[in-house]
């Protein structure tokens, strides 16, 4: 199964980059996530309960990311395994084209999933991975410009929003 | 006037009276106290190595018993084939081994990898989640052109490639058949596949394994169409048990259709824990698991030519075929693709020379065995697919050229080394041109076009080989088991009778018309007639039922039986009445003196046998109980003409079937209503493989259609009302009752009917398409009328 899809984001490059690497933002846009640890550099281990169909469970898995040249593309692959419900893994090619808006994030994704995954779900994988990346990136895109923007208020005023604070961690990180 | 009993009846089905009311006794319905349930892991990769298994937290798990992986069958022996095939360079097949549970590799999704025993099935799933399992992916083997290819992953690391063996068939023919074709006047090719199908009985295997250890004996209860046979493959080959120590019962058992003649892994597992555990461990198969555990059927990649002289008399015939055996050998696997094929490749056609051609592939699916027809209706596909295409090529009558090239004279010894005894092929298509009434089509036709549908017509005809088989042929052709069958009459003090079968029923309707035939040469009534079968305990050693052999070969078996026991009731008879045995006669339950008012009934000497007070005992011993064991000296060789009527909606590509007809020469027939249902349901199944039914992996060896939402089953709004005749009758020669078999006839003549019907429908509208290969489902046939 392949999928390719562009979005347009406002914020620069290197926020988006930072954004991609940070494991509470994965967490966050991952649909279904419930346990997002790690670091680029280590790879990152997931939980994710998700319904395919009719099938539902929890799967447990590795990202891994690589060729990395930041921040303009990076290559993620993963793996996770849902017991009786059986696996998914798959690829992603990402990358990051400053554009007018911002920046313009490309993916170009592969998937494969085996078990009952497949023996029940093939019909309508394709459909339900084009909604996980849509809702993936749907989410990054809000976080990544609401976080850009709390930033640049935070810059302005130093009087911030509890709800906001969540999403300034990782923003404030990246430019400490 | 329609007899109302005995031979040629239609007596009601006594076992429908269970069915029907929910009072069968199936395996699932056979509970053992204390019972432990197994719940497999299986793997969901089509091929990898394991490189690590952990069972010791899963093994913590609540009302976990123990877990078995492939190290527990260490020593313990292989699943068995129960057929070896030779090859055209005289080589055996290459026959790798089949462990109970992998050991190193697993070959297919669903390949079981560890079976977790816990005190309830729910434990055991858990638990089965707590296994630590790494295996290392390996590349995949699903296309059998590409196992073929040099350098392909390998689904046995041992075997030189994935190819098990290259048959030729005849290959002294060889050359000759080259020949033939490059001279002809006309060669007709074609290309097609033999979809793979999935057998989907509507009740799935099940498997309950008890250990006494009183008496070191083992029970198998399991949902199979052969218990002895289980039993012997198991009890010798895997586990070591022998027979007098294991019995295997197989009860009610709802469907087979082949899928349940294989000895499988899981039957052997519950066999082995309960003896390892002395505790009754039972399995039963999900839908799922059935998907991607029951052998599959079909799967082949066909390409055949017919070459015709100027006068379209047809002069050479070859095939050249690719079958799919999955990734172990199935229990007769090697036999469906072979000699349950190539035999039958002469069709009902006088073809003077003929060359088959198979190369059986092994790849990273669910083995292939035999499926209703097994061999014979890959042959017929295909056979009577590329005669309906030359007769269209050539502009002829496709009726027209079949009868042009009818075999009719019998004996008739084909080119592809079998005799067929009888049989009468216009008969056949003369009855069937009547109740089809060919005549009307035209009529028919523009009544659809009127409505914008096109309606297409396909005939076809068909002979099968059935009542496998003699031992001693088999023998030689690779079997390593005899194919007789036996039967033990067993005549009670009162005169009822229970007759012991090897045959097994399993939706026959077995215990209605053995009781017929036992009922029409006793003159009784044939209430007072039981069959007892399917339990090797009270059973003698048979072979099971598939091939539609059950009455060609067990009936003969239980005739024989029966001709035993009125011999020796008329020497009793001869006694009671004081007159010579020579004079005594049998009619309706009576014994008579040829030529005098005397006689005595059927109870009286059944009676005298158990009671021998009165008995001539210094020449015969009392009872009354004969056993036989028939070994026929030849195939039976059902044959028929059929035809299908399609509508295509060209707007959608959704085929309908209109009107369906079948006219066999089954030779005698015992029970007609049964006869009808058999054909009825063969339909039905052959009909699912031409328009709906269809097995799909990805490339990665993923199966795709593992459950009703994706693999299409018939349903009853599929098929229309048919119309079936079987009133030609040519008997049998060689066996006793004269029948042929009429188990698999409607599966192995409709898929080509149902296909010829669709591409002449699709002719019809102006679409130049020549082929569509099954399942014709909506969107193909769409595509190939707008590609």
């Amino acid at each position: 199964m392949k999928l390719s899809d562009s979005r347009d984001i406002a914020a620069p490059p290197e926020v988006v980059w930072a954004a991609l690497l940070d494991a509470e933002v994965l967490k966050e846009c991952v649909p279904g996530c419930q346990e997002m640890t790690g670091s680029p550099e280590e790879g990152f281990e997931a939980v994710v309960v998700q319904k395919v169909g009719p099938v539902k469970a929890t799967f447990k898995g590795q990202v891994t990311m690589s060729e990395m040249n930041e921040p303009t593309s990076l290559t993620l692959s993963g793996e996770g395994k849902g017991g009786a419900a059986g696996f998914a893994k798959g690829g992603a090619n990402v990358t990051l084209t400053p554009s007018d808006v911002g920046t313009t994030l490309s993916y170009d994704v592969e998937a494969k999933v085996g078990g009952k995954l497949a023996q029940l779900g093939s019909r309508i994988i394709d459909g339900f991975a084009k909604k996980m990346a849509d809702q993936f990136f749907t989410r990054f895109q809000e976080v990544v410009e609401g976080a850009d923007k709390a930033g640049e208020d935070d810059a302005e005023d130093s009087g911030e929003s509890a709800a906001a604070g969540e999403k300034k961690g990782w923003f404030k990180r990246f430019v400490s | 006037m329609p007899k109302d009993h005995g031979i040629g009846a239609s007596s009601k089905r006594r076992e429908d009276v269970r069915f029907l009311t929910g009072t069968g006794n199936y395996t699932d319905d056979i509970n053992a106290r204390g019972q432990a349930y197994v719940h497999f892991l299986r793997s969901d990769v089509a091929h990898g190595r394991i490189t690590n298994i952990d069972t010791a937290a899963a093994s913590e798990m609540p009302g976990v018993v123990r877990i078995f992986t492939g190290a527990d069958f260490e020593g313990i022996g292989s699943i068995p084939c129960g057929w070896q095939v030779t090859d055209r360079f005289g080589e055996v097949m290459h026959e790798p081994p089949h462990p109970v549970l992998a050991q190193g590799k697993v070959r297919h999704v669903g390949d079981p990898i560890a079976a977790i025993v816990a005190d309830s099935l729910a434990e055991a799933r858990d638990a089965a989640e707590a296994i630590e399992l790494d295996i290392e992916e390996l590349p995949a083997v699903v296309n059998m052109k590409d196992a073929l290819k040099d350098g392909a992953p390998k689904v046995h690391d041992d075997l030189p490639g994935n190819l098990c063996y290259d048959w030729g068939f005849v290959e002294e023919n060889r050359e000759a058949v080259d020949k033939a074709i490059k001279e002809a006047a006309h060669v007709t090719t074609l290309e097609l596949v033999n979809n793979r199908l999935v057998a989907n009985p509507m009740e799935p295997r099940v498997a309950l394994g008890e250990y006494n250890r009183a008496n070191d004996e083992s029970t198998l209860y399991t949902t199979s169409q052969n218990p002895h046979v289980i039993r012997l493959l198991m009890g010798a080959f895997v586990l070591g048990i022998p027979e007098h120590k294991l019995r295997v019962v197989a009860p009610d058992v709802g469907g087979g259709f082949g899928t349940k003649i294989f000895h499988y892994a899981e039957e052997a597992f519950c066999t082995f824990a309960a003896r390892q555990l002395a505790r009754p461990v039972k399995w039963t198969s999900t839908r799922s698991e059935a998907f991607m555990s029951d052998a599959h059927g079909r799967d082949h990649v066909t390409k055949i030519e017919l070459a015709l002289d100027k006068d379209n008399n047809f002069v050479a015939l070859r095939t050249d075929t690719l079958a799919n055996m999955g990734a172990y050998l199935s229990t007769f696997a090697p036999s469906v693709p072979t000699w349950l094929h190539g035999t039958l490749m002469a069709g009902n056609y006088k073809t003077p020379l003929i060359y088959v051609n198979v190369r059986a592939v092994f790849t990273n699916t669910v083995p292939v065995d035999a499926y209703r027809g097994a061999g014979r209706p890959e042959a017929t596909y295909q056979l009577e697919r590329v005669v309906d295409k030359a007769a269209r090529e050539l502009g002829v009558d496709p009726i027209a050229l079949r009868r042009q090239n009818f075999i009719t004279e019998f004996p008739y010894q084909t080119p592809v080394a079998v005799e067929y005894d009888t049989g009468d092929y216009p008969a056949t298509m003369d009855k069937l041109e009547e109740i089809a009434d060919i005549a009307g089509f035209a009529a028919r036709r523009k009544e659809s076009e009127a409505k914008g549908r096109l309606r297409g017509l396909g005939v076809n005809c068909y002979i099968e080989a059935c009542g496998i088989a003699p031992s001693n042929l088999v023998g030689q052709l690779g079997a390593r088991a005899g194919l007789y069958e036996s039967a033990t009459v067993r005549v009670n003090a009162t005169g009822s009778i229970s007759v012991m079968t090897g045959s097994h029923s399993h939706g026959q309707g077995h215990e209605t018309a053995f009781p017929q035939v036992v009922a029409e040469m006793l003159g009784i009534p044939e209430d007072q007639i039981d069959i007892v079968h399917g339990d090797t305990a009270r059973t003698p050693m048979g072979m099971g039922t598939y091939g539609s052999r059950s009455l060609a070969v067990g009936g003969s078996a239980m005739v024989r039986a029966t001709e035993k026991v009125i011999n020796k009731a008329k020497k009793i008879a001869s006694h009671l009445m004081e007159a010579s045995e020579a004079d005594i006669e049998l009619k309706d339950g009576q014994f008579t003196v040829a030529g005098t008012d005397k006689s005595v009934a059927w109870g009286d000497v059944t009676l005298a046998a158990y009671v021998p007070h009165n008995y001539p005992l210094e020449d015969i011993e009392p009872g009354l109980e004969e056993t036989a064991f028939y070994d026929p000296s030849n195939f039976t060789y059902p044959s028929g003409a059929y035809a299908c009527e399609v509508e295509l909606d060209p707007e959608t590509g959704r085929v309908t079937i209109e009107r369906f007809s079948a006219a066999d020469d089954f030779g005698n027939v015992i029970n007609p209503m049964i006869v009808s249902g058999q054909v009825h349901g063969g339909i039905a199944q052959g009909v699912g493989q031409a328009l709906m039914e269809g097995c799909v992996y990805d490339e990665n060896g993923q199966l795709l259609s593992a459950s009703y939402m994706d693999y299409a089953m018939p349903r009853a709004d599929d098929v229309p009302f048919y119309s079936v005749d079987h009133s030609c009758v040519t008997p049998c020669t060689h066996n006793p009752l004269g029948v042929k078999g009429c188990g698999e006839a409607g599966a192995i003549g409709s898929p080509p009917a149902v296909i010829n019907a669709v591409v002449d429908a699709m002719q019809s509208g102006g679409h130049d398409v020549t082929h569509i290969d099954m399942p014709a489902s909506p969107s193909r046939v769409w595509a190939a009328m707008n590609g």
